[in-house]
């Protein structure tokens, strides 16, 4: 038997030789939170003041005029190349959208070969765009769930990141969104994610910075 | 509770304790820097919790939730192991931070890692996981700013959440200026921050191991989850081929819908933010047709005295803890002295009751003692940790254990001296004339007792002596009218 398995199993031992009634013994009944229930228009609006709380640029508009929206950003912030995923509803959006407007859009990189072949050309890219499964209203958050179409680097290494979110997929809380979306029977993907903002930090004398390892900026689009 | 051998590179000893934290009290700049960001941290803990009644509710729920997992911790751990493995997750087990660094230590070796980099881990700390692999040749960077900050200057973390929350903007502006990088101007927040991102970035990119802690491990879908808003918990779990996650044993909890309120209480308790930018849940390796993630994925199970807490009912509380670090933002003691005065790698409340627990009692009991007993952290605990009652049931074991050898163990460890003490205390209180006797002697030659004769010498020298009255109390009464009866 190697180390671990030894450590293993004095581990447990040691841990199940605790008389079950002292490991039991009145345990409090733990109560169920009530959970709010926001109305779409509530849950937008709740979502998008948490957001900009915390430096989140966000957008909301029609399926329809996602396009101008879309490539207005993209000029303001002199996006020159955006990280794309071809293969899902969005990228495909994106790709026949710079093929109808070339000029008007930045230089697309689809994210279709292993980190370790792109790794360099990624760290040079201005801005990645994503979807998302849906937002927390409660909190301020996207649920992002990376996949084989869409890697989990998209919204990490860019220093913009842009979030496409649909209004309805928005739940009050994060409870009901597992629950909803049924996470324990489905089982989890590689790596799930809660994103509330762009990466920040406090850790020079509690000065609130923006930026620091992941994106500077998180802009987000809810498609009503 | 066992004594381990410390790998600390610091000495730890009540002498030294004493003497820290006596030149903490008498270090201004440090105080100051201490209180600003105590008081900025309870202000900004208040302001998220504006209903005290809510508060009690929702500390209820996930002290509750800490409970019942508690209540079936082994079969949790097993749950957590079996999920982990289906997902791909190598687990490993370690009683002890050596057996902890050595399994680290393995599998940089097999998968030829030269440079690591590490996300914020308490755990890591425990194990004094960075100078150990330093030894064997292989580069761990920080990449949590606060903690990158401490690494450069080969410091503790002074505190869980904030390790450097010890400095103030110009100390680690001059550190930038003689240790980061002397071309780059850092005189700002922002500036500071800007060139942690570029070198460190450099690091994620070139680095063949990442290193994190987990803050939730849920057994239920073999899912790690790590909190954190800079997003060097992201990288350091995503670029690397390998990752490598440390986490002692009481973080497992049950279920997916566990992780809501915890994760609420977690934040909010901590810095009173409502969520954190990111909260990264991993259940696996990068899977077929993924295109990134690490190829390999170790999960590391440090008990490090852990089972043995969990022996007993009350000291088994200390395992709630979810590493908030609110015990210490509310604790006048830490407030005043700092987190390294206490020369241990937890500091503060949790501190006092998890460090004599896990290195034993013989050799740092002395923290438990370092309390006044205010029990301010016991308001604020999240979870609701009795840290007050778990402290003094420390203390009491101390000086038992200290005590062990006397033949008087009989009557509970006390020494013969206190069980002396104790009995002619009560000879006194329950016969009248004794009692008269006494305090009218003591009204006249109490005073007149030299402060160094023995008894007296242990209360007087942190204390001044009381002084007794001319006439004793009873006396005063009856010269009064006042009817005793």
């Amino acid at each position: 038997m190697n180390e671990s398995a030894s450590s293993r199993s004095r581990i447990l031992k040691r841990l199940h030789g605790i008389h079950s009634q002292s490991r039991f013994a009145d345990h409090p009944e733990i109560t169920e939170p009530q959970s709010p229930s926001w109305t779409t228009e509530e849950k937008i609006s709740r979502l998008k003041s948490m957001m900009e709380s915390v430096h989140s640029e966000i957008h909301c508009c029609s399926e329809r005029d996602f396009d101008t929206v879309f490539r207005k950003v993209a000029d303001e912030k002199s996006i020159a190349s955006l990280l794309y995923a071809k293969n899902t509803q969005l990228g495909s959006r994106i790709h026949s959208l710079k093929q109808s407007t070339p000029e008007k859009m930045p230089e697309l990189v689809n994210y279709d070969v292993t980190i370790e072949t792109m790794k360099k050309r990624i760290f040079s890219i201005d801005a990645s765009i994503t979807e998302t499964l849906g937002g927390i209203a409660e909190t301020g958050s996207l649920i992002l769930w990376p996949s084989r179409d869409e890697p989990r680097l998209m919204s990490l290494i860019p220093p913009i990141h842009l979030a496409v979110l649909q209004a309805e997929k928005i739940y009050n809380t994060f409870s009901e969104a597992i629950d909803e979306g049924r996470w324990a029977e489905k089982g989890m993907p590689t790596n799930a994610l809660l994103i509330s903002g762009p990466s920040k930090t406090a850790d020079i004398e509690q000065t609130l910075v923006y930026g620091v390892h992941g994106p500077k900026q998180l802009v987000v689009f809810i498609i009503q | 509770m066992s004594a381990k051998a410390n790998h600390s590179p610091h000495r730890l000893s009540e002498k030294a304790f004493f003497e820290s934290s006596g030149s903490a009290l008498k270090d201004p700049k440090l105080r100051r820097n201490f209180k600003r960001a105590m008081n900025g941290l309870m202000e900004k803990r208040r302001d998220i919790f504006p209903d005290a009644s809510e508060l009690e509710e929702t500390r209820g729920r996930a002290g509750g939730i800490r409970r019942k997992t508690l209540a079936y911790f082994p079969e949790l751990l097993e749950k957590l192991e079996a999920n982990c493995e289906s997902n791909g997750i190598r687990v490993h087990w370690a009683e002890t931070t050596e057996q902890a660094n050595q399994i680290v230590l393995e599998i940089a070796r097999s998968t030829n890692t030269r440079l690591a980099v590490k996300g914020k881990s308490m755990v890591s700390e425990e194990m004094h996981l960075n100078a150990f692999l330093e030894k064997h040749d292989i580069e761990a960077i920080e990449s949590d700013l606060g903690e990158y900050i401490i690494q450069v200057v080969n410091e503790l973390p002074s505190h869980i959440i904030m390790p450097a929350i010890h400095k103030n903007l110009e100390e680690i502006s001059q550190l930038f200026q003689e240790k980061v990088d002397p071309n780059r101007s850092s005189e700002s927040a922002e500036e500071m921050t800007a060139t942690a991102r570029l070198i460190l970035r450099q690091k994620f990119h070139d680095a063949d191991m990442g290193i994190s802690g987990v803050n939730f491990a849920v057994a239920e879908t073999g899912t790690l989850c790590l909190v954190e808003n800079e997003g060097n918990g992201r990288f350091s779990t995503t670029l690397p081929k390998v990752h490598v996650a440390v986490m002692g044993i009481e973080k497992v909890v049950e279920s997916l819908q566990d992780l809501p309120p915890l994760l609420k209480m977690l934040t909010r308790s901590a810095t009173g933010q409502p969520i954190t930018t990111y909260f990264n849940m991993i259940s696996g390796p990068r899977r077929e047709g993924e295109l990134d993630g690490p190829e390999e994925v170790h999960l590391v199970l440090l008990d490090h005295g852990r089972s043995k807490i969990y022996e007993d009912e009350l000291l088994r509380e200390t395992l709630l803890c979810i590493r908030c670090g609110a015990c210490m933002n509310h604790c006048p003691v830490y407030t005043r002295i700092g987190g390294h005065a206490y020369n241990a790698v937890y500091p503060g409340p949790i501190g006092k009751i998890l460090t004599p627990q896990i290195e034993g009692i013989e050799s740092v009991g002395y923290l438990a003692n370092a309390s006044s007993l205010c029990g301010a952290c016991v308001e604020v605990c999240p979870v609701k940790i009795p840290i007050t009652d778990i402290l003094l049931r420390l203390r009491r074991n101390r000086v038992r254990k200290k005590n062990a050898r006397h033949w008087t163990d009989l009557n509970g460890g006390k020494s013969l001296m206190e069980l002396m003490t104790w009995k002619g205390w009560k000879q006194v209180l329950s016969q009248p004339s004794l009692y008269r006797t006494q305090a009218s002697l003591l009204s006249r030659i109490g005073n007149l007792l030299p402060a160094q004769i023995p008894v007296l010498r242990q209360w007087a020298r942190s204390r001044s002596l009381p002084r007794f009255s001319k006439k004793p109390l009873h006396r005063l009464v009856e010269e009064a009218g006042i009817d005793h009866e």
